[in-house]
């Protein structure tokens, strides 16, 4: 069952908005500036929000709409970003991102598109990608996916009329999920590369958002990523891969225009999962599954033995997007775990919210988070940074997952997917659960008749408690 | 908000960039600017303020990627850490159910954490279809008696500094003078209590309390620090201070000038950043307050205070003598960090005068010599290249620059809002110092620039 949210207040919301979705899309595209048509707010909140979650340099501009503008003349301030950035960075790319002010004074980023490639055709090897994302709507999860969309809607030519499927015969495109880190994408690639095939990941967080340093001291675009050419490409794989089912929407798409074959996964977090993966890998590339994969695997389950007596019955409360609450969901599921608390910031209508194996799952905030993990019971928190401060109130632990975490180091880097990574999670669920107080530690029982000398003075104490109650 | 409105704040009598050709809030270029809005400027005025519910009027964006980001510390009450936010839907904005959601929005948050008050940011989105939500938080505190404040400060009405503004004229407009101070309990018998305001305090990290002990030995009680740590009713209280003091920041520079025009406190400028500023900002107090033998007690305790730090300083100053600084920060804050670093012997090679006005750059002059380098404009490009021509040993600066310096691989120091550690008063040197020997004499700095063997 799905509650929707039932108060006009949203105390210590959980949602990131549309825009940071689509931001971080762009993100993973080589050289390339995503813009915000909105108040300059809009960007500057968006940069810290990323600059903290990363701790690295976030190129993200914005149209600078004030007020008269707004009302006036506010496609004048998109053809002028647009331009500016053309001419100052030289990108690849410039993602043009509407925002809950763009959308309601009625923007058309695709027509201002339009008239800014007829005036400025000298800016024509510079990919433009509009895409609508007002913030009154979704969350960073549904963001993410319409710029994905947005940008195979621009960028993949339509083959449908005479498919070009596997002329490279190596090739797989890669949807991922925006639930899936930079070192998840990381593993991820070089999983399809032991089976000599050739990954395009769209997008490529891993090779622009994984925190490395490079030769070139300024970067005022992003420093890797998908090159933007690629997209040239999608209609020559052999297959796609799809991860999640934000992408679901995306890989339609991208079948339509290329009938390039796809193999969805709603999840790579569990054992299950993952062997479907490596079957798929498997067909796909007529190559044996490499030897240590088998390895990795029985390391797994070495590590379920381990850990099951501390998750097994494990009451959990989670908050985060969809296909981040469906990976847990998936996870715990295998361990005999069981979700208490389930709250989603937006219902996204991709059909997973309504996967889930709970009796409900709340459209809410961290607040709803708070008072429905009380209620159950729950014995362990998952959350972003925020949740944080619900887990130290509730007395918690809490495992740190998805946007944002900016009060832990590496978080973004953390590699969830996989056997080793799934290996990882469990110790560290067993870990948090092993580490806080127990409720099954018996509270030792002072006798009245005893030759114990040194615990008389308890002894009176539990007398007196007794004569109390 | 009127466009007359937004240009009465603008022009700041009180504020010498309006005197100056160059505007400190000038217009914005799309696809060149950075820096936040003015809702963005006006939530960090007066988000401190501890026992107040503070409800983000729009949609998610606003509220949903800055709630409790900044470093700012409270003694008590943590209302201020929640974020609230009307979180407006799709079908809030086309059927214009707004102000029906902010009404109930106001009615939860005071039945639910029964706050001092409720202060209510207006936004892009609820300004544009135009809400009023002076009308609603009027109704709201007729209808439940408890103070509901709107601060009409949308992003696209301008800069982060406009909105510093705003909030002032919110807190001068709405809440100053709505109530008088309590007396002071238990006044000492050998000394006056004095009453003051800090404005454009916002205790980082806590570091006002390493000034705050220091007030309440001179006997000088401070009223209300907008905003760090503040309470509403001690908001309420301000206009009955003797003296107003602006802290490191033309700010809300719009507040000390009411306070002066309309309740005759008079204000100074100060800062507490470094031992020499410390010092003089506690004598500006006793010189405005103009009380013998409160002047007299603050020279015995500046001697006794600089003579402490000083020597506990000692084998730190050893360590960053002669190292060379490039500082780069919005403005008014460049004079006075630049004394604290003085302070240690360090020599500032260069610092950022973007936001600056002529006087702050004379005051530079005066403390830094004629050969000090001034930036106009720091783009990251400028920074790293004057670091180079200056042999600067570390880059001070905000923490939008922060990466700026470590992608170069070069030693950094953070001295804005988000940072972690604070470096206020005498006490705060030592933190200070702590943290410009860890990163100058970090030894990654060889190791993050060698390039791999094989290479």
């Amino acid at each position: 069952m799905i509650t929707k949210r039932n108060k006009a207040l949203s105390v210590s919301p959980l949602k990131a908005s549309q825009p940071m979705g689509a931001a971080l899309a762009f993100l993973g595209m080589y050289h390339t500036m995503p813009m915000l048509h909105g108040s300059q707010g809009c960007t500057a909140f968006g940069k810290v929000f990323f600059v903290r979650h990363f701790r690295e340099p976030i190129p993200l501009q914005t149209t600078a709409l004030d007020q008269v503008g707004a009302i006036m003349n506010p496609d004048d301030n998109v053809m002028e970003g647009l331009k500016v950035i053309a001419e100052k960075n030289k990108p690849a790319m410039i993602g043009l991102i509407t925002t809950g002010l763009s959308e309601t004074e009625g923007t058309d980023v695709k027509r201002t598109v339009r008239e800014f490639r007829q005036q400025y055709p000298q800016f024509d090897n510079i990919a433009v990608v509009p895409v609508n994302t007002p913030d009154y709507k979704g969350c960073l999860e549904t963001g993410y996916s319409l710029a994905i969309q947005a940008m195979i809607e621009e960028l993949v030519p339509d083959s449908s009329e005479a498919p070009k499927v596997a002329q490279r015969q190596r090739q797989v495109n890669v949807l991922i999920s925006p639930s899936l880190t930079p070192s998840d994408v990381e593993v991820l690639k070089e999983t399809i590369e032991a089976f000599n095939l050739r990954p395009v990941m769209i997008p490529d967080l891993a090779d622009s958002m994984d925190g490395h340093l490079t030769e070139s001291r300024l970067n005022p675009l992003t420093i890797g990523g998908l090159a933007v050419s690629e997209f040239e490409t999608l209609g020559l794989a052999a297959a796609t891969i799809v991860i999640g089912a934000s992408m679901d929407k995306a890989a339609d798409m991208l079948h339509e225009k290329t009938t390039v074959p796809d193999y969805r996964f709603k999840t790579l977090m569990t054992m299950e999962a993952f062997d479907q993966f490596l079957m798929t890998l498997k067909e796909l590339s007529g190559a044996e599954i490499p030897d240590r994969f088998e390895r990795q695997r029985s390391q797994l389950q070495d590590a379920m033995l381990d850990t099951h007596f501390m998750l097994g019955q494990l009451r959990v409360a989670i908050a985060a997007d969809p296909d981040e609450l469906y990976n847990f969901n998936q996870l715990f599921k295998s361990m005999g775990a069981e979700i208490v608390t389930a709250i989603a910031p937006t219902h996204v209508h991709t059909g997973i919210l309504e996967q889930l194996d709970v009796p409900e799952v709340q459209i809410g905030d961290l607040e709803d988070l708070e008072k429905s993990a009380t209620e159950q019971k729950a014995q362990l928190l998952i959350g972003n940074s925020h949740v944080v401060e619900s887990a130290k109130r509730l007395e918690l632990p809490i495992l740190r997952a998805s946007f944002p975490q900016y009060d832990y180091v590496g978080g973004y880097q953390r590699t969830w997917i996989g056997y080793k990574g799934c290996r990882q999670t469990l110790f560290d669920l067993a870990n948090l659960v092993l580490h806080s107080p127990s409720e099954h530690e018996i509270e030792p029982y002072y006798a009245k008749y005893t030759q114990k000398e040194e615990y008389e003075h308890e002894s009176e104490q539990t007398l007196t408690r007794g004569v109390q109650h | 908000m009127k466009s007359k409105d937004i240009a009465e704040l603008l022009d700041e009598p009180a504020c010498e960039h309006n005197k100056k050709a160059k505007s400190g809030c000038a217009k914005t270029k799309p696809g060149a600017t950075a820096g936040g809005c003015a809702f963005d400027g006006a939530q960090i005025a007066l988000l401190p303020i501890a026992d107040v519910a503070h409800i983000v009027h729009g949609p998610i964006a606003c509220a949903g990627s800055s709630w409790d980001n900044r470093g700012t510390r409270s003694s008590g009450s943590t209302l201020y850490r929640l974020g609230m936010t009307t979180d407006l839907t799709e079908q809030d904005v086309i059927m214009g159910r707004g102000e029906k959601r902010l009404f109930h929005s106001i009615k939860q948050a005071i039945d639910d954490h029964s706050p001092a008050a409720v202060f209510v940011y207006n936004t892009c989105v609820p300004a544009l279809i135009g809400d009023d939500i002076e009308a609603v938080c009027k109704a709201a505190q007729e209808r439940w008696n408890v103070p509901v404040i709107p601060v009409d400060a949308a992003g696209f009405y301008g800069t982060k500094n406009l909105g510093n503004r705003i909030a002032g004229e919110a807190m001068f407009k709405y809440v100053m003078g709505t109530r008088d101070p309590e007396p002071v309990k238990n006044p000492p018998k050998n000394m006056k209590i004095h009453d003051v305001n800090l404005v454009g305090e916002y205790n980082i990290a806590g570091e006002f309390w390493h000034v705050l002990p220091l007030l309440d030995e001179l006997g000088i009680r401070v009223l209300c620090t907008l905003s760090g740590d503040a309470r509403y009713h001690e908001v309420q209280t301000m206009h009955k201070a003797k003296v107003t003091m602006m802290v490191c920041s033309k700010a809300m520079i719009n507040v000390a000038r009411k306070l002066e025009e309309n309740y005759h406190i008079p204000w100074f400028e100060g800062s507490f950043y470094g031992i020499t500023d410390t010092s003089q900002a506690l004598r500006d107090f006793a010189r405005l307050i103009d009380d013998p033998d409160l002047t007299k007690r603050t020279e015995a305790l500046i001697k006794r205070e600089e003579a402490k730090i000083r020597k506990s300083l000692e084998p730190w100053a050893e360590r960053l003598n002669g190292k060379r600084v490039l500082l780069y920060t919005g403005g008014v804050k460049s004079w006075s960090v630049v004394s604290a670093l003085q302070d240690l012997g360090m020599k500032v090679v260069a610092t950022g005068t973007r936001k600056s006005t002529e006087e702050d750059k004379a005051r530079i002059r005066e403390l830094m010599g004629e050969d000090t380098k001034m930036l106009d404009e720091g783009n990251p490009k400028i920074l790293l290249q004057t670091y180079e021509d200056y042999k600067a040993d570390i880059l001070i600066a905000g923490g939008r620059n922060m990466y700026t310096a470590l992608k170069a691989r070069i030693p950094f120091l953070d001295i804005n809002q988000e940072r972690e550690f604070g470096y206020e008063g005498y006490t705060g040197m030592l933190e200070l110092v702590r943290q410009l020997a860890l990163t100058i004499e970090s030894p990654i700095w060889p190791q993050v620039r060698s390039a791999a063997p094989w290479k």
